[in-house]
Formats: C-alpha cells, structure tokens, sequence
C-alpha cells in the first residue's frame, strides 16, 4: 500500500505559544507590564537589571525573574535591590520556556507590580524561539563583544523590540566602532530602536528609564484598545 | 543547543495526530523550516532520531522543506526573497525593511503514513 499524505500545519512551538498567549493575557488583567531580557552569558543582564530595579522601585512597584542554568546568584545580587525576586533554576536548559515562567510565578500577585522584569538565559541563540508572554523584549550587546555579533546572531536581534548597548564606560578602552555596531544591529533588524547604558556609571540610564516609562504606558493605552495584541515584535 | 527539546517537541506532536489517525505506521515527517526559527537544521537532524528512540514513530524520516525568507519592501510594496538573514533589504530597491512575511516557520506541516494491513485470521 502507498504511503499518504496527512496534513498537520501546526507549529512545532505551538504548546510554549499557547502558554504564552495565557500568559500575557493574565498579565494584561493584572495589568502588569512584562520586559525580558536577553544576551549573551557576562553583556551585564544582570548588572543593567539591578540599578534599573533600584532606580524604579522608587517610583512604582517592580520585580524580577531570573533565570539562571545552576545558580542563584543573580537573584541574589538582585533581591539586594529591595524589590521581590525569583530564581528559576533551568539545570541544563539553555533557555527559558513559558511554563517554567508560569510556574515560577505562582503563588506571586502580580497585580501589585506595575514592572516585570525576565532575565532569560545567557544565550543569544535559544531563547529567540520561546515567546514568553512579555510585552517588550530587550536584546543587550556590551561594548566588548565586538560589533559583529548581531550579524553572527541575527534571529534574536530580529526577534527583539528594542538594543541596548552595555558597558559603554569601557567603550574607548576597548576600541568600540559605536557606528558600525549600530549599523549591524540595523542591517539584521531595520529600524530596531538603540539606547546605549553604563550601569556603573549610570551613563543612559535617565534615557533607558523614561522610554521604558513611555512603553509601558504606551502599552496601557494599545491594551484599552486591543487587549489582545501580540507583542510589540510581531505586530508588524 | 535548543534542538533536541525542540525535536522533542515535534515527535510528541507527531505521535499525538498519529494516534488520531488510528492504526498507522509513520514513515515520515514533513517539517517547514524558516531561516529565522532559530533552529540549526543539523542540530536538529541530529537530535530528530534520538528524540523519536523507543516511541511509536521510531524510525520515521525527518523531511525538511526550507522555507525561504521574503520580506515585504516599504518602497516597492512588493514581497522578495531575501538570500540572508544578514541583510534585510529589499535586493532591488536597497531599502531596509523588518517586516517578514515568510521565514520563522517551525511548522510540522504532514505526515507521511502507511495504514498497518489488518492482521491475518
């Protein structure tokens, strides 16, 4: 008997989406707003994450989830800040998934936070597949990574809503080419929006606060509209 | 290396709508992959046969269908066919462009299945 042809048209991802899709709809009533973090492991996630925490507790409730393969250092480091953080312990997955932030955040009430922050993995390839519910997506380059890496690793510079370049205090000891980096990361992603920040030195951090203020309201209003609006990325 | 969660993933799916179909034997696996999935295509060639070990599609072919990236051209209006990830500009205007029509597809698109001959009495 001859084989046949059944078909199927579904997305392999298609669980994580649907957990996703949950997720950033119970955000959404819980009117949090939800930011993830990506990069690879030492741009400064974490570094970035702490004097944004520190800096915005003071204005309005923030907290953080951490994602880390075997420590909890970073929510350690993190929890200093004052604010609620959890660690999730990914063991050998090089990536977060929306179940494991599901889980971690059971139990959390939400609705008291207006800022949720998601420090995903360091990796710069894994975690561009997973949709985490998040409403903005936050890809980090450091200065001493050189300028090419968006053009090595362009899925999760086209999959991000927003660049930060870290580190910039070291940007003239190690020879950084600020134009050529802002053009790769243009050329993978035109158009993708560029803040550059020192988190020891606060360089940016003023401008990287007030457009993540503006996002986040910003938000608020497409959501009175559209509730359920995909992530800024894939609204296109 | 997400690949073999992610072939994990796609042998769960496949032997869940198999199972739907009833008495049936696999023999394939029609997978539509985008350039911009994040998915090494080696990688997960590799992990698609560990992944499938000791379930009911053991043995079944992995099949990829490469799924070219097109964007669409803010001046042109029209879609093209990118040869890079690289580059995402429209090769006739040169005008860059995010917007991608076809390319992050991750997609179990078939089966290809053989119906089991009813034993003999």
């Amino acid at each position: 008997m001859q084989p046949r042809i059944v078909e199927v048209r579904e997305g392999v991802l298609k669980k994580n989406d649907l957990r996703a899709r949950q997720l950033r709809e119970q955000f959404r009533e819980q009117r949090v707003f939800v930011v993830s973090l990506v990069s690879s492991p030492g741009a400064g996630k974490t570094a970035l994450l702490e004097r944004t925490l520190r800096e915005m507790k003071t204005v309005g409730a923030v907290g953080a989830l951490v994602g880390d393969l075997a420590t909890d250092c970073d929510a350690r480091r993190l929890g200093q800040a004052g604010v609620p953080v959890r660690q999730i312990t990914t063991g050998t997955v090089c990536h977060l998934e929306a179940q494991m932030v599901a889980d971690a955040l059971e139990g959390w009430d939400l609705a008291a936070l207006d800022v949720l922050f998601i420090e995903n993995v360091g990796n710069l390839v894994c975690p561009s597949s997973y949709d985490l519910g998040e409403d903005l997506r936050i890809v980090l380059l450091s200065v001493t990574e050189g300028e090419d890496k968006p053009l090595k690793y362009p899925t999760i510079f086209n999959s991000a809503d927003l660049a930060v370049i870290t580190k910039v205090d070291l940007a003239e000891a190690v020879g950084f080419r600020r134009a050529e980096a802002h053009r790769n990361i243009r050329e993978v992603r035109p158009g993708l929006e560029i803040l550059e920040t020192s988190a020891r030195t606060g360089e940016g951090m003023d401008a990287w606060l007030s457009r993540l203020k503006e996002l986040s309201s910003l938000r608020k209003g497409v959501l009175a509209a559209h509730p359920l609006e995909p992530p800024l990325a894939s609204r296109e | 290396m997400h690949e073999l969660s992610i072939a994990v993933a796609l042998v769960e799916m496949a032997c869940e709508k198999a199972a739907e179909l009833g008495d049936v034997h696999v023999e394939a696996l029609h997978l539509r992959l985008g350039p911009l999935a994040g998915v090494v295509r080696e990688a997960l060639v590799f992990s698609f046969d560990l992944a499938t070990e000791g379930t009911p599609i053991a043995g079944a072919r992995l099949q990829i269908e490469d799924v070219p990236l097109v964007v669409l051209c803010p001046r042109c209006s029209e879609e093209r066919r990118l040869p890079s990830v690289q580059h995402m500009r429209c090769p006739v205007c040169d005008e860059p462009t995010p917007k991608v029509v076809r390319g992050r597809e991750l997609e179990l698109a078939a089966l290809e299945v053989r119906e089991n001959a009813a034993p003999h009495r």
